[in-house]
């Protein structure tokens, strides 16, 4: 019993990676009729906000400190990050410390400008383009993005460490009686994606700009003779998906250290987890997203290896297959979405 | 000739000429020069030309004709690769049942693969060819290369070891894969003056092979199966109401391509007999992409184009460093010289996917049709202007 | 015993009823018409035909066979051929090629693999293409890129290829909607230049009373998924319900 719940816990971070990413591209598919083959660079470069903002918290001045010497005899050059000697040793050091949650405050910016510059600036030329082409367009602008963050970042991955109070591991069945060891990081991951997924389905659910928007994915033609302008409105949601890939991203970079291929990593299995879930459809993906996730994990166990060595490997590949034969739109699919 | 009509039979002999004469063609410059490292005329740089060709004159007959766009065919050359390799492994080291196994096991996967993805089309159609592709690629990496049953050394990559089998290896015979014992490897070079040439068995197998597939990709693209197949592209709607069944049509297709994707596999190996995971990965097939649509997807001529295009390239620009960067600019003050190389310097060297995207985007974005099209409008625009000229001078209005 | 035999066709799409027990028997070698207000069913039923869906009830049998459950293609093969609202083309080949495309489902069936021989040298298929341009009078545009006609010659191509396939049923779905005045007769007088001139039933779908009133000899009039009346034309015209059906539909 503990041991089955276990499984369903460690997939639960992959499984809320997977289900942000694919909200993501379903919200860009719905509402652009686009298919953003660069979504999982976005998640990728959030998760470089993480690294670029540790990176700059630790940016230090040297100072050579009579009173203390190495092992040759030689002062010693002390190293202090500007943060520290601005707010204090202490202050500085926690600062520090929790760089990856600061980095939500960086990311959220940087994401909406690119999500806006890509929209803008590429992606709107070719909504009247066939969908191979804007899956060719995105594709190539994954590659781009994914080079220039290798240019400057370097090919190995990162450490970024969550902060020391959320390092290491509770025990959070204790109050079930039961020994559930488990990340605290990625009980925090988890109920940050929850949090997000939540904010995104209030923001479409209670707001007239999530309604038009919602209006617009079930028929787009229709809101668009309303005389209501949608183009906007899709280009801030193009911006809102980006950002939820880069949020996505950003606090997942404590969990698998970030490099240059993890979008491309995460691109091809969000996109099984939105055709799982039914194209167009967001509870879809969500649910598609935690589901794989689990399976993953339980085909990750040392007896689901041993019985079929690799199974942890293709299981998601396999169950895509079996549900666009058996059930073509998917879990949640709408009729009459992309359909021939 | 050959069944094929004027036009298609000049682009048939200038390809022949070209592929034939290419250890002339790809090097022009004399081996010392300093324009020597533009030079393309190594056997194993040409093989890499030839065979991606074919890949990609494979793919086009699938996506240029139907335009289903297939994300995974790198992992029927892949398949290709690691058939040939079982081949020299257990029975000998002539390539030709190792091409055909090759082609055959392609073709056998294709079957299978493309008869799931194509009941879905559009992009449905490209995310399973996805999954399938990165689902052979994990298969090849790790699940089939376990203790008890290792059937593609995982990491490491199938090659062949001095312990394997080899039923029909006899004495006298290369230990390398040959054609009926002339050595894959075996290259003639030829000095003239300066300039030095070399010919090699192994290119031009892949030589003749290409223009054996490119003679059938001809005579697909002028054949009622080649109509049928742009007619789908067209319109499927149609299509079904004119009493054809698409999907047989489009499996064809996909099973055909599946095959040139195994031959070239195949060939992979006869020149180098080793077959890794890595040439499975889907960006081994976008890849193949991105040599058809450079080239320009339909086109007869536009895959083998682009194919050679992106591999020059490839290797020129993996060349460069920083010392030639400076070079190039020394005529350049001081400053400005250093500029200009931390400028050009994130596009070389390492830095080659960098250009291939951007590459791709403005290929995508600005020329659909590929350098084909490209070529086509730089005539019709010299065509024009030298019109305008003359009618210009002799005739002015018309109406 | 008609042809076409429709009997007691239902179809269902969730809570709304689009066809109820439609019963229709089109005569060989006629012009049936089949006319009704917007929202009749009409769409629904012709879509019920050709396989594009399965009724829920009833049946529907051409030439003494069923064609339920069989996919377009097949039965487009039994010998039923279909024109659309739009003129559905294959846009990006020359008119030519669209001719052949036909030919060749006619002679090699839905799918035979002719990989190696040369289109331009099937030597049938290539006369049969040009004899049905000649008579589809569009022998002077084979070379053209069909997408880059006007409409009235898309619609005289496609059913030229409809033509090309000698179907022994042509369904065309309100083939002069959208058009000008002039394209509209040209299009009457080719439909009763080819029901004259050739073994052909024709069923047609339209909202123009003056086409279905120039063309057909026997009309049925659906209203609300159900055949109101059958009859022929002359009869139609003074039908007191027909009069009601439309009138309702005009003053709405």
């Amino acid at each position: 019993m503990d041991g089955l719940i276990l499984q369903i816990l460690n997939g639960l971070d992959k499984g809320s990676a997977y289900a942000l990413i694919a909200l993501g591209l379903t919200l860009i598919f719905g509402t652009l009729g686009v298919v953003n083959f660069a979504h999982g660079a976005l998640f990728m470069i959030g998760a470089f906000c993480a690294v670029t903002i540790s990176k700059i918290l630790n940016i230090s001045y040297e100072v050579v400190d009579p009173n203390q010497t190495d092992f040759l005899g030689n002062p010693l050059k002390v190293k202090t990050p500007y943060v520290e000697s601005w707010f204090g040793p202490e202050m500085g050091a926690s600062i520090i410390d929790w760089s990856v949650p600061l980095a939500i405050l960086l990311t959220i910016p940087v994401m909406m400008l690119i999500g806006l510059i890509m929209e803008r600036g590429l992606i709107k030329h070719f909504y009247s383009r066939e969908h191979a082409d804007q899956i060719l367009v995105t594709f190539g602008l994954a590659i781009v993005l994914q080079e220039i963050i290798k240019y400057y970042f370097g090919a190995n991955p990162i450490q970024t460490p969550p902060p020391e109070a959320l390092q290491g591991v509770a025990n959070i069945g204790a109050a079930f009686g039961m020994d559930l060891p488990y990340p605290i990081w990625r009980i925090v991951y988890f109920c940050f994606s929850l949090g997000i997924i939540g904010a995104v389905f209030a923001f479409l659910q209670f707001t007239t700009f999530g309604m038009v928007v919602r209006a617009g994915m079930a028929d787009r033609e229709t809101v668009g003779l309303l005389g209501i302008n949608i183009d906007r409105r899709f280009t801030i949601m193009f911006a809102i998906a980006a950002a939820v890939a880069g949020l996505a991203g950003v606090m997942y970079a404590p969990i698998n250290p970030p490099n240059y291929h993890m979008g491309m990593d995460f691109l091809v299995l969000s996109f099984v987890v939105v055709v799982v879930g039914g194209m167009g459809s967001l509870p879809g993906a969500v649910l598609a997203g935690f589901m794989l996730g689990i399976l993953e994990s339980f085909a990750s166990t040392t007896w689901a290896t041993t019985t079929l060595p690799g199974i942890n490997q293709i299981i998601i590949y396999l169950v895509a297959i079996i549900v666009l034969l058996t059930r073509p739109r998917g879990l949640m699919g709408r009729k009459g979405v992309m359909e021939e | 000739m050959l069944g094929l009509n004027n036009k298609d039979t000049k682009l048939l002999i200038a390809v022949a000429v070209l592929t034939l004469l290419a250890p002339f063609i790809l090097n022009p410059f004399p081996a010392d020069s300093a324009m020597a490292q533009f030079n393309a005329g190594y056997p194993d740089l040409m093989q890499r030309f030839v065979i991606f060709g074919i890949f990609a004159i494979g793919f086009n007959i699938l996506f240029g004709l139907t335009g289903y766009l297939s994300f995974g065919h790198a992992a029927f050359l892949g398949i290709g690769s690691y058939a040939a390799v079982w081949i020299f492994k257990l029975f000998t080291y002539n390539v030709v049942p190792a091409i055909a196994l090759a082609v055959i096991m392609a073709g056998l996967f294709s079957v299978i693969i493309g008869y799931v993805s194509l009941r879905r089309s559009g992009i449905y159609f490209s995310i399973l060819t996805l999954a399938f592709a990165q689902m052979s690629f994990a298969l090849a990496y790790s699940v089939l290369s376990n203790p008890k049953f290792n059937l593609t050394n995982g990491e490491t990559g199938l090659q062949v070891y001095a312990d394997d089998i080899q039923m029909f290896h006899r004495e006298g015979l290369p230990d390398l894969p040959h054609l009926f014992g002339l050595s894959m490897r075996s290259t003639y070079n030829l000095d003239i003056g300066a300039w030095s040439f070399s010919f090699n068995a192994g290119y031009y197998l892949c030589a003749i092979v290409l223009m054996l597939v490119f003679y059938l990709s001809i005579r697909i693209f002028r054949s009622p199966f080649g109509l049928m197949l742009r007619a789908i592209k067209s319109n499927q709607t149609r299509m079904s109401y004119t009493g054809l069944n698409p999907r047989p049509h489009t499996l064809a297709a996909f099973v055909i391509s599946g095959m040139y994707a195994g031959l070239a596999g195949g060939l992979m190996a006869a020149m180098d007999p080793l077959a890794g995971a890595e040439r499975m990965q889907w960006t081994a097939s976008g890849e193949v992409v991105l040599m058809t649509i450079l080239g320009g997807t339909g086109t007869l001529i536009g895959p083998v184009l682009g194919a050679g295009f992106i591999k020059y390239f490839e290797n020129i620009f993996s060349k460069i460093n920083d010392s030639i960067l400076h070079e190039w600019f020394a005529f350049l003050p001081d400053g400005l010289e250093n500029f200009m190389v931390f400028i050009v310097h994130p596009f070389v060297g390492k830095g080659w996917h960098l250009t291939l995207g951007i590459l791709f985007m403005l290929v995508v974005i600005f020329l659909p049709g590929g350098l084909v099209e490209g070529g086509q409008r730089i005539a019709k625009w010299i065509k024009n202007r030298g019109k305008a000229e003359d009618s210009g001078a002799t005739t002015e209005p018309a109406e | 015993m008609g042809i076409l035999e429709v009997k007691d066709v239902g179809k269902r799409f969730g809570g709304l009823q689009a066809l109820g027990d439609v019963n229709l028997s089109v005569k060989e070698n006629s012009v049936h018409a089949i006319i009704g207000p917007n929202g009749a069913g009409k769409s629904t039923l012709l879509n019920c035909l050709v396989g594009k869906l399965i009724p829920d009830t009833g049946s529907v049998m051409f030439d003494g066979q069923s064609v339920l459950g069989r996919s377009p293609h097949e039965i487009n093969q039994m010998g039923i051929s279909r024109v659309f609202q739009t003129p559905e083309i294959f846009g990006d080949l020359s008119v030519m090629e669209n001719m052949m495309i036909p030919c060749f489902a006619k002679r090699d069936g839905s799918f035979r693999m002719r990989a190696i021989e040369n289109t331009m040298r099937e030597k049938d298929v290539v006369e049969k293409a040009e004899a049905m341009l000649v008579d589809m009078n569009m022998a002077d545009k084979r070379h053209m890129n069909a997408a880059s006609m006007s409409r009235g010659d898309k619609r005289r191509l496609e059913i030229g290829m409809c033509l090309a396939q000698e179907p022994r049923l042509l369904l065309l779905d309100e083939p002069t909607a959208g058009m000008a005045r002039a394209d509209t007769n040209n299009t009457i007088d080719l439909l009763k230049q080819i029901s004259d001139e050739r073994d052909i039933t024709i069923a047609i779908i339209e909202h123009d009373m003056h086409v279905v009133f120039s063309l057909a000899e026997r009309i049925t009039v659906l209203a609300q998924g159900t055949p109101l009346v059958e009859d022929n034309p002359e009869n139609i015209k003074g039908h007191p319900k027909v009069r009601e059906a439309y009138l309702g539909e005009t003053a709405a």
